[in-house]
């Protein structure tokens, strides 16, 4: 499956050409902007009017509970060991798959998009499986006291595994269109494989590398179907920020649950100007 | 027939780092996605076919399949729909606050799917700015079918309307010129050679934007209210079965989801293969 945002170049040429009368497009354009602010911006605005009804009292006050500052820290702490992770595949992935050719390239290329065909849920469902007490490592991980599953390391095994393509997805294209040239120029000139990558392949492919972070980034931090169900849901220990949402929301409280998830549309809302940002830096550079 | 060695051989490649880079990417893709899904099949394999047939097929799993499926297609009709009239306004129309429209349809992808069905759930529930006015008339949007089909609309819509979009811009205007020139109406042009040039487009947008219904739960915790044959999904029926330590009717939906999946993926590559044929000629 495709990463929607992946079209980084599909933003809308200079060269708009209209076609039919001008009534037709006033009325299109109509319909296209009043859909989206029923359904992109109303739903954003909402949050912070939510967030913001008893005034900024109660909404400092939720945020600073302890729960949800825990929650804060562990967010950022999942998101920080496996985003480095997945871009140092990515990276890895992307240069042996588009700088050389090699048998089974076809079949590496659909396993590692499984991820994104299949539901959080399950995801989340493989690692209970192959962890749980139940599952088929259990038994051993009790007996040496490791704690996987309901801790940390399965909270991030099952980010990684739902954001696993997202970065080599944005550098294997880019990777692709730059061809060898470059790189072979500079091995000819007697620079190191590892001089080559770091001063030709890398700074030439940085903004679409950057890109990719910040997509896997926010996948990472507002994941909710896989890490619900490895989390065990413990207050202040394995809650994450959409966690944190969850329990707050079916607490009936009106004000916190929007409180929280105020910081997660501010984290969207930042991922969204840094495309753009990158967007245009991209065509500038062209 | 006798082909020499040098044909076989492949073109030299002086590059660095095949081994170590590809050696890497299998050895993480191995033990980070390929053992997790192994150790699925390992335990399927272990349970007994009758009991998992009778949990995947029972009358809870098949109301849970039956929205699934209902709400994703009704979702991705209604993406298919806005999303192309959507990628049509971003790239032919030039108006006021186009850029910015343009940057706002990533807002669902980049939005945590908790917040989105939070907000969701919020905006059209009684005293909400929508439900205020939508519940009167008798429109709930919220704990409802409707209100499930609204979210999977909401984070569907990034990727109908971005499969489109960089189609109409490399629609060739030389063939609605033609067909001007040869005295055809606006709406004739669309109707004979726009529509089915982009018609392959918005159906791979249509497929992906159901693929992504089909597995979506976030905001549907919020928004459906979760009642079992009324407005349980799919993927929330494998986490209560979970929640009460039934194993194998968890693996039993999760396994029919899979199968969706797979089956929805492999129609999509081959109507992506037929477009580009399409597109080619």
């Amino acid at each position: 499956m495709k990463a929607p945002a992946q079209a980084i170049s599909a933003s809308p040429g200079p060269a708009a050409h209209s076609s039919g009368p001008a009534p037709v497009h006033w009325l299109l354009i109509a319909v296209a902007v009043l859909f989206s602010a029923v359904f992109l911006v109303l739903p954003l605005l909402n949050v912070f009017a939510q967030a913001l009804a008893a005034g900024f009292g109660p909404y400092w006050k939720a945020l600073a509970d302890p729960d949800t500052l825990s929650a804060i820290r562990l967010t950022v702490l999942i998101a920080a060991i496996s985003v480095p992770l997945n871009a140092v595949f990515g990276v890895a992935a992307s240069w042996a798959i588009a700088k050389f050719e090699f048998r089974g390239k076809a079949i590496l290329l659909s396993l590692m998009d499984l991820p994104f065909s299949i539901s959080p849920v399950v995801a989340g469902l493989l690692f209970v499986l192959l962890f749980g007490v139940h599952g088929l490592l259990g038994r051993w991980l009790e007996a040496h006291h490791v704690q996987i599953l309901f801790a940390l390391p399965g909270m991030v095994l099952a980010t990684i595994f739902v954001t696993f393509p997202y970065v080599a997805r944005e550098l294997i294209p880019i990777m692709r269109s730059q061809g060898r040239d470059q790189e072979e120029a500079a091995l000819t000139l007697g620079a190191s494989g590892w001089k080559t990558f770091w001063h030709v392949t890398l700074p030439s492919v940085r903004w679409g590398l950057f890109y990719g972070i910040v997509l896997c980034n926010a996948r990472a931090m507002g994941e909710f179907g896989a890490v619900a169900v490895v989390s065990g849901h413990i207050a202040g220990q394995t809650d994450t920020l959409p966690l944190r949402v969850e329990k707050l929301y079916n607490e009936f409280d009106p004000v916190a649950p929007f409180a929280v998830a105020t910081l997660l549309a501010l984290l969207a809302v930042a991922t969204m100007l840094l495309k753009t940002l990158l967007e245009w830096k991209t065509r500038h550079e062209e | 027939m006798t082909r020499s060695p040098a044909a076989d051989a492949k073109p030299f490649n002086p590059l660095p780092g095949f081994s170590l880079t590809l050696g890497f990417t299998v050895i993480y893709l191995t033990v980070m996605v390929l053992v997790p899904i192994g150790a699925l099949a390992l335990k399927t394999l272990g349970l007994s076919w009758k009991e998992l047939w009778e949990l995947a097929t029972n009358e809870r799993a098949l109301a849970a399949y039956r929205l699934s499926l209902g709400a994703s297609l009704a979702a991705a009709l209604i993406n298919a729909l806005f999303g192309s009239l959507l990628a049509w306004v971003l790239v032919r129309y030039p108006f006021p606050g186009r850029r910015l429209l343009d940057g706002l349809i990533d807002f669902p992808f980049a939005l945590p799917t908790a917040v989105a069905g939070l907000t969701l759930a919020n905006l059209f529930s009684d005293h909400g700015w929508l439900g205020q006015h939508l519940v009167p008339l008798g429109i709930h949007g919220a704990f409802s079918r409707l209100g499930v089909v609204i979210a999977l609309t909401f984070v569907g819509l990034p990727f109908s309307v971005r499969t489109i979009q960089p189609e109409i811009e490399t629609l060739d205007p030389a063939l609605e010129e033609a067909a001007m020139c040869l005295g055809a109406s606006p709406w004739r042009r669309f109707v004979a050679v726009t529509a089915p040039t982009l018609l392959p487009t918005v159906l791979t947008g249509f497929g992906l934007s159901f693929a992504r219904a089909l597995g979506e739960y976030g905001s549907i915790v919020f928004i459906s209210g979760n009642l079992p044959f009324q407005t349980e999904i799919a993927p929330t029926l494998v986490v209560m079965r979970l929640d009460q330590f039934d194993y194998t009717g968890a693996i039993s939906v999760a396994l029919v989801l899979m199968i969706f999946s797979f089956a929805l993926l492999l129609t999509l590559n081959t109507l992506q293969g037929w477009a580009a044929k399409f597109q080619e000629r």
